[in-house]
């Protein structure tokens, strides 16, 4: 067991750092004030390579592997959870189920695009009636001819409207249950596609939260990613590396709001003493670190685990599943970010309610992580399954 | 065509800055980065591969760690690095590195077509020696402080920043410039930069590689061939509060005039 970085990643993480410090940061209160998707910082995250991180440069990514990815979108969210889901839901959510379930055509045609940021990439499973229930899908496809015609309703999908690929679920065939679920890559500007209402949202306000409607969408019958009938498997392999994703934005959040408060009980005095020397603060400090670093642990042993599957699957053979320790990375990261920026606002005191210092938007920011991609409810869930407790 | 890019380590300042009892700065206890202006011919430098896809080789004469950064400077784009080290090159003032690292140069072969580029100073020593008087000894036209680089053909076009003004000179190749932070902004390594980084090879240029250069001599290089010699070196005193007087009426002008006066200034 080696808990020492590469060299490789020691040096990402000093890019990561300097790029969210000097890019990214900057906008963070704006970009939440204005509730604005941060269009120019993704240009810069695609000119540096962010937007393709653990794919093989025959796609155009960055040949990285899941860790470097994992440690992008802690750095980035550490400053803006905004900009780290962006890349998060890109990654794990449209360019991951096309690298692993498309077609040879498939890859070569989306991937190129998606990887270098020249389009940004969305999912869409949500529905009004199947959030948790994800088997509860409505949207139906119906194969006619030479393409399938969707009708249907999404909700809830980050990205939206400013991705150009999407990979969207529907049921081929109701009676079948879960097996009658399909994936398939949905371009914007298919017949039949538009991007509705757009959330208001308590935190991560700068992401595009929006409504997809389908209305005799027409998606060529090329575009079915994996066979019919797969769509739920894909939609839950997906999501287990998703939520490393999203442990890693938790991650980033929790650390972030760390930082941030070390700094300011060094400056704060109330009774004549800085906060910091004060015993509560220390102890505080003491147990939001330590919350930290054992999500890291776990997010970074989750990140290592899907490499080994990618790699092992890549190879042809079976991959170990890595589903509950994704599972367990994304539930205490993001109960310790919720935990940590909820006692970062506290050490701040009324300074700490006001937007005029970043910890409120972290510990609205951290709220979701326990909710989108999997609730932590899921996550038991996965986990106590994994178990074999039934 | 190569651009070669000569670039030092130097102790960050924007940090702490760590100095030992005899006022020499304590290195080993600061971080280290790549020279800001350095940073700037770096970035010139790859501009120009953009524009023309030529070879970018970064050059640092230092301590086997300025490896680290070397490796940095080829994510950022960077084709080849070549570090100069050896035992025989060490307390080199600006006229013996400038001799070592011509030699290096000379190593690589200069072209018709190529160029060199230096930072115009590092922010440890503050000389801007060393760029001019490496174009000395390898006999290149040198052009200081660019703030604009244009290359057309043979030959290139420098806006040159000085203190009251711009000037313009053209320049055939091979030459060196000199490059000032107002030319660029530094681009960031790239996550793919990273990776390729470590399959870009990096050359170690000891003594028994340059020895045999006209400029390699044991009494020109290290510190038997520096001439500089530090008397005292010291940390200066912070500067007291200056006073200031506000207002732009003609008692304030007045009492500035009186006040400069009284200490001989006007």
């Amino acid at each position: 067991m080696d808990f020492n970085l590469s060299q490789e990643h020691l040096m990402l993480r000093d890019l990561y750092r300097k790029f969210a410090e000097n890019e990214v940061k900057p906008l963070a209160e704006e970009v939440d004030e204005e509730e604005r998707f941060p269009m120019e910082t993704v240009k810069k995250l695609a000119r540096y390579g962010f937007m393709g991180i653990p794919f093989p440069t025959k796609y155009g990514g960055a040949g990285g592997d899941i860790l470097a990815y994992a440690m992008a979108v802690e750095e980035l969210s550490k400053c803006c959870a905004t900009t780290g889901v962006i890349v998060s839901a890109h990654t794990s959510l449209c360019c991951a189920p096309i690298f692993e379930n498309g077609t040879e055509e498939q890859k070569m045609k989306y991937l190129p695009a998606l990887l270098s940021g020249e389009k940004i990439g969305a999912f869409g499973l949500t529905e009004p009636g199947a959030g948790t229930d994800a088997a509860g899908q409505q949207t139906t496809a119906v194969l006619e001819g030479d393409h399938y015609v969707l009708n249907g309703t999404k909700i809830f999908i980050t990205n939206a409207g400013y991705a150009s690929v999407y990979i969207i679920f529907a049921m081929t065939d109701k009676a079948a249950g879960t097996k009658g679920i399909s994936a398939f890559i949905v371009e914007k500007d298919f017949p039949g596609f538009s991007v509705g209402k757009k959330e208001k949202k308590m935190g991560i306000r700068g992401s595009a939260t929006c409504e997809l409607i389908m209305e005799n969408c027409i998606v060529p019958k090329e575009n079915l990613l994996g066979k019919e009938g797969k769509g739920f498997a894909i939609a839950m392999k997906t999501l287990d590396g998703g939520r490393i994703g999203i442990a890693s934005q938790a991650l980033g959040i929790g650390e972030g709001a760390v930082e941030e408060t070390i700094k300011y009980v060094q400056e704060r005095k109330q009774f004549g003493k800085r906060l910091s020397q004060m015993q509560n603060t220390q102890f505080q400090l003491a147990d939001m670190h330590t919350r930290m670093k054992a999500a890291q642990f776990l997010v970074y042993s989750a990140a290592c685990k899907k490499q080994a599957y990618v790699e092992a699957e890549m190879a042809g053979k079976k991959g170990e599943s890595y589903s509950a320790d994704a599972a367990m990375a994304k539930l205490f990261a993001a109960e310790a970010a919720s935990d940590v920026t909820r006692r970062a606002v506290q050490l701040y005191g009324g300074y700490g309610y006001t937007r005029e210092y970043p910890v409120e938007r972290m510990m609205r920011d951290a709220k979701i992580t326990e909710i989108y991609e999997g609730t932590s409810e899921v996550q038991r869930m996965v986990i106590a399954a994994n178990l074999g407790v039934k | 065509m190569k651009v070669i890019v000569c670039v030092k380590q130097v102790p960050d300042t924007s940090g702490k800055v760590a100095v030992n009892p005899d006022g020499t700065l304590n290195r080993a206890s600061m971080q280290t980065i790549t020279n800001p202006d350095d940073m700037n011919a770096v970035e010139a430098a790859l501009k120009l591969k953009d524009e023309t896809g030529c070879k970018v080789v970064v050059v640092s004469m230092g301590p086997p760690p300025a490896m680290g950064m070397l490796r940095e400077l080829l994510a950022m784009g960077a084709d080849e690095g070549v570090l100069i080290s050896g035992r025989e090159f060490g307390g080199s003032d600006t006229y013996a590195t400038s001799q070592i690292i011509a030699a290096g140069i000379n190593h690589l072969g200069i072209e018709k077509d190529d160029i060199v580029m230096c930072g115009r100073q590092a922010i440890d020593g503050d000389t801007a020696q060393v760029g001019p008087q490496i174009a000395e000894k390898l006999h290149l036209p040198q052009v200081t402080y660019a703030a604009k680089i244009e290359k057309e053909g043979d030959t290139v076009t420098v806006q040159r920043m000085l203190e009251d003004g711009y000037m313009t000179v053209k320049v055939q190749t091979p030459c060196l410039i000199t490059c000032i932070k107002e030319l660029n902004e530094p681009r960031y390594m790239s996550v793919g930069g990273v990776y390729e980084s470590f399959k870009k090879p990096i050359a170690v240029f000891d003594f028994n590689t340059l020895k045999d250069d006209p400029l390699i001599d044991l009494t020109t290089i290290g510190l038997k061939g520096s001439p500089t010699n530090i008397f005292k070196s010291f940390t200066p005193p912070p500067k007291g509060v200056g006073q200031m007087l506000e207002g732009a009426d003609k008692a304030t002008c007045e009492g500035l005039a009186e006040t400069l006066a009284a200490k001989h200034i006007i």
